[in-house]
């Protein structure tokens, strides 16, 4: 028998290792023989460990299964048991969205290269190999494809500009240090699906000239760093990676590197100055990294997911991509939903989806059941959404202008015993915590901000239009996007949250 | 213990062999320091200043910089604990006063016995399962009052 358990680390926090282990100790005991693949996450989080059993009629799904339910999964033949769900591929969450990104995650081995070319792997990159650089390009530009790290600069211009650039020698960073609370896309990708990143580099090298790559990530997700150092171990060792990619003639390499628990590092010029081995400090741009990145050469750094989205695009080609989406928002989109939900996870879907249908359709409101207050969108940067704002479709323009981001595409639920004065302290304290200390908007303004908000917890009101004009300073002054978005969760709690502000609000409790 | 300064300096000599040729290699030889002994003596720094044709107050710099690196051991066992906004969502502020109190001690602090160091941690991507720790670098998701006193209970034993 074939037994799926993940090993995304989400399933191995839910007890995923305990229930591998339990199964393999039942099949042994009974004389089973068993083939058990340890698979990234199908993304629903709620259900993991989510164990699957290869059946005729396909993969069934089981979850979430404890490592107490083994015996009896086993007694009941698995089919008749009360945890099976029916076939995996049928189930509502899965059925419901158009994975293009994560089309391999939770179906493979991540570490298992047969698997993953038997899936669609590397027709990407043997379709791009074929190409001249300029046809490389202009393919991404088409896609339409966007930085799904947050700022949502089209992909294609940027690796155009690197492409142009003249160097002894170029660099493709990944940006995998993935900070913002409520995203875990990256991390899903990496554990569930590495070699579609280092695809995806392998792409954008070739496409800008760029011949070494890095890969930094967060030491917050050892699990990953795990199965990402080991994909690229297999891949040099497969000639994937190497002085000729594929027998191509061109050469491509990269290494992994480890942070060390540094949010500002999520900032692409700070993120280049702690790989280069100083501190995560932001630099001011211009220089663009696109011209003067990592050790002053030409850099693309992009988000895990946007070098992810690569393979499909010149798998599929980049119609098949941009035909996806809505207005400027091309393509599909990992929505991670987070906090307090009732079915939490991962769900890739074309751009344009609403807020409430995110968050009571998919979501299924509140693990709490008490009814959702706010939504905050795109990390700790990003804008609490009221009920009164669910109808803004997921997209980049329409997000800022209703005064909020689509960031990593985060989505946590809060439900009604949130306090958001609480939660506008919580964003300025972050700042102040992570800041690193370039600019002074951002590295005195936090501080300024925690105790501004404070006065207002006092009861002092005069507070407010203060804290307005600081959050105006920071916004307009700081030289990044952590002092600059500090802003988006102080305001839109404040803005539209005013009651959780105001003065009575002591004399009530 | 105080750490023999000949001894550091020869494994940390091995470890900046083993460096040689990356580069910006500071970070991961932060990291391979950090490993090696649990923190990052300061006896190890003009050592690395030196082989990186470095100033010393740069590596310290670099190294203060970052809330990884420590330059004393800490207890027996870590645990961190999820601060950011989607384990708030799931009481993971209850959950910290909870675990402080029961410890006794603050963030950043080791508990009397030397048994366990307190850290916050700002997302550990288990944000559909939170409130989540890290203990001694094994993840833990929906952590409540009882789960983490089992957890206790197990590195305590």
């Amino acid at each position: 028998m074939k037994i799926y358990v993940p090993r995304d680390a989400a399933a191995k926090a839910l007890g995923a290792d305990e229930v591998a282990a339990a199964i393999e100790a039942e099949a042994a005991r009974r004389g089973l023989p068993l083939t058990l693949v340890r698979n990234g996450s199908r993304g629903m989080v709620w259900l993991e460990p989510l164990v699957e059993l290869q059946t005729e009629a396909g993969r069934v799904a089981f979850g979430p299964v404890t490592a107490a339910d083994v015996p009896g999964l086993f007694e009941a033949d698995w089919k008749r048991h009360p945890l099976a769900l029916g076939l995996t591929e049928e189930l509502p969450w899965l059925m419901m969205q158009t994975r293009l990104t994560f089309a391999r995650c939770g179906i493979t081995d991540p570490l298992c290269l047969e698997d993953y070319e038997a899936h669609g792997g590397f027709e990407g990159l043997h379709r791009a190999i074929a190409m001249s650089r300029a046809e490389i390009l202009q393919e991404v530009i088409d896609s339409g494809l966007r930085g799904r790290g947050g700022a949502g600069f089209p992909t294609g211009i940027k690796w155009k500009t690197v492409s142009e650039a003249e160097a002894s020698q170029k660099y493709i960073v990944c940006n995998a240090d993935e900070g913002d609370s409520g995203t875990f896309a990256d991390r899903m990708i990496m554990e569930g699906d590495p070699f579609t990143l280092i695809e995806g580099m392998t792409i954008a090298g070739l496409a800008t000239g760029a011949t070494r790559g890095y890969v930094y990530m967060r030491s917050e997700y050892p699990d990953a760093v795990e199965v990402m150092v080991e994909a690229v171990r297999i891949a040099r060792a497969h000639g994937l990676l190497g002085p000729s990619v594929m027998g191509s003639g061109r050469a491509f390499d990269m290494e992994i590197r480890v942070g060390a628990g540094a949010y500002v590092c999520g900032e692409e010029t700070s993120l280049l100055n702690s790989l280069e081995g100083k501190r995560g400090v932001v630099r001011a741009k211009p220089p663009l990294p696109a011209l003067e990145g990592f050790l002053g050469k030409p850099t693309v750094v992009n988000n895990v997911i946007s070098l992810a989205s690569i393979p499909v695009i010149f798998q599929k080609g980049a119609a098949y991509y941009r035909d996806f989406g809505l207005g400027r928002s091309r393509g599909t989109i990992p929505l991670q939903i987070a906090g307090n939900v009732k079915r939490g996870g991962l769900f890739e879907i074309a751009f344009g989806m609403s807020l409430s249908q995110i968050v009571d359709d998919i979501a299924g409101g509140t693990a709490s059941g008490r009814p959702v207050k706010a939504v905050q969108v795109g990390g700790p940067l990003g804008a609490y959404f009221p009920r009164a704002l669910f109808d803004t479709p997921f997209c980049y323009e329409e997000f800022a202008g209703a005064e909020g981001l689509v960031g990593h595409a985060g989505i946590v639920v809060f439900d009604d015993t949130a306090d958001m004065l609480k939660q506008a302290r919580f964003a300025m304290e972050f700042c102040a915590i992570e800041s690193c200390g370039k600019c002074t908007p951002c590295r005195i303004g936090a501080v300024r901000g925690m105790e501004t908000v404070d006065r207002i917890a006092r009861g002092d009101t005069a507070a407010i239009p203060l804290l307005t004009d600081l959050c105006a300073t920071m916004k307009s002054g700081s030289l990044c996007a952590l002092g600059g978005f500090t802003p988006y969760p102080v305001m839109s709690a404040l803005t539209h949250f005013p009651d959780d502000f105001a003065p009575m609000k002591e004399a009530a409790e | 213990m105080r750490l023999d300064e000949a001894e550091v300096h020869a494994r940390v000599d091995d470890i900046l062999d083993a460096h040689e040729g990356l580069e910006g290699p500071l970070l991961p030889i932060l990291h391979a320091v950090q490993d090696a002994f649990g923190h990052v003596p300061l006896d190890s720094l003009p050592r690395i200043a030196a082989r990186l044709n470095l100033s010393r107050a740069e590596v310290h710099g670099v190294m203060s910089f970052y809330h990884d690196f420590r330059t004393r051991p800490h207890g027996r066992h870590v645990l961190k604990l999820c601060r950011a906004e989607a384990c708030q969502a799931m009481g993971g502020d209850r959950l910290a006063e909870a675990t402080q109190a029961r410890l006794g001690i603050g963030w950043h602090q080791t508990t009397a016995d030397g048994g366990v160091t307190l850290e916050p941690v700002f997302c550990l991507g288990l944000c559909a399962c939170a409130p989540a720790a890290l203990v001694d670098g094994r993840v833990v998701g929906r952590v409540d009052e009882a789960r983490l006193e089992r957890i206790l209970e197990e590195v305590r034993a």
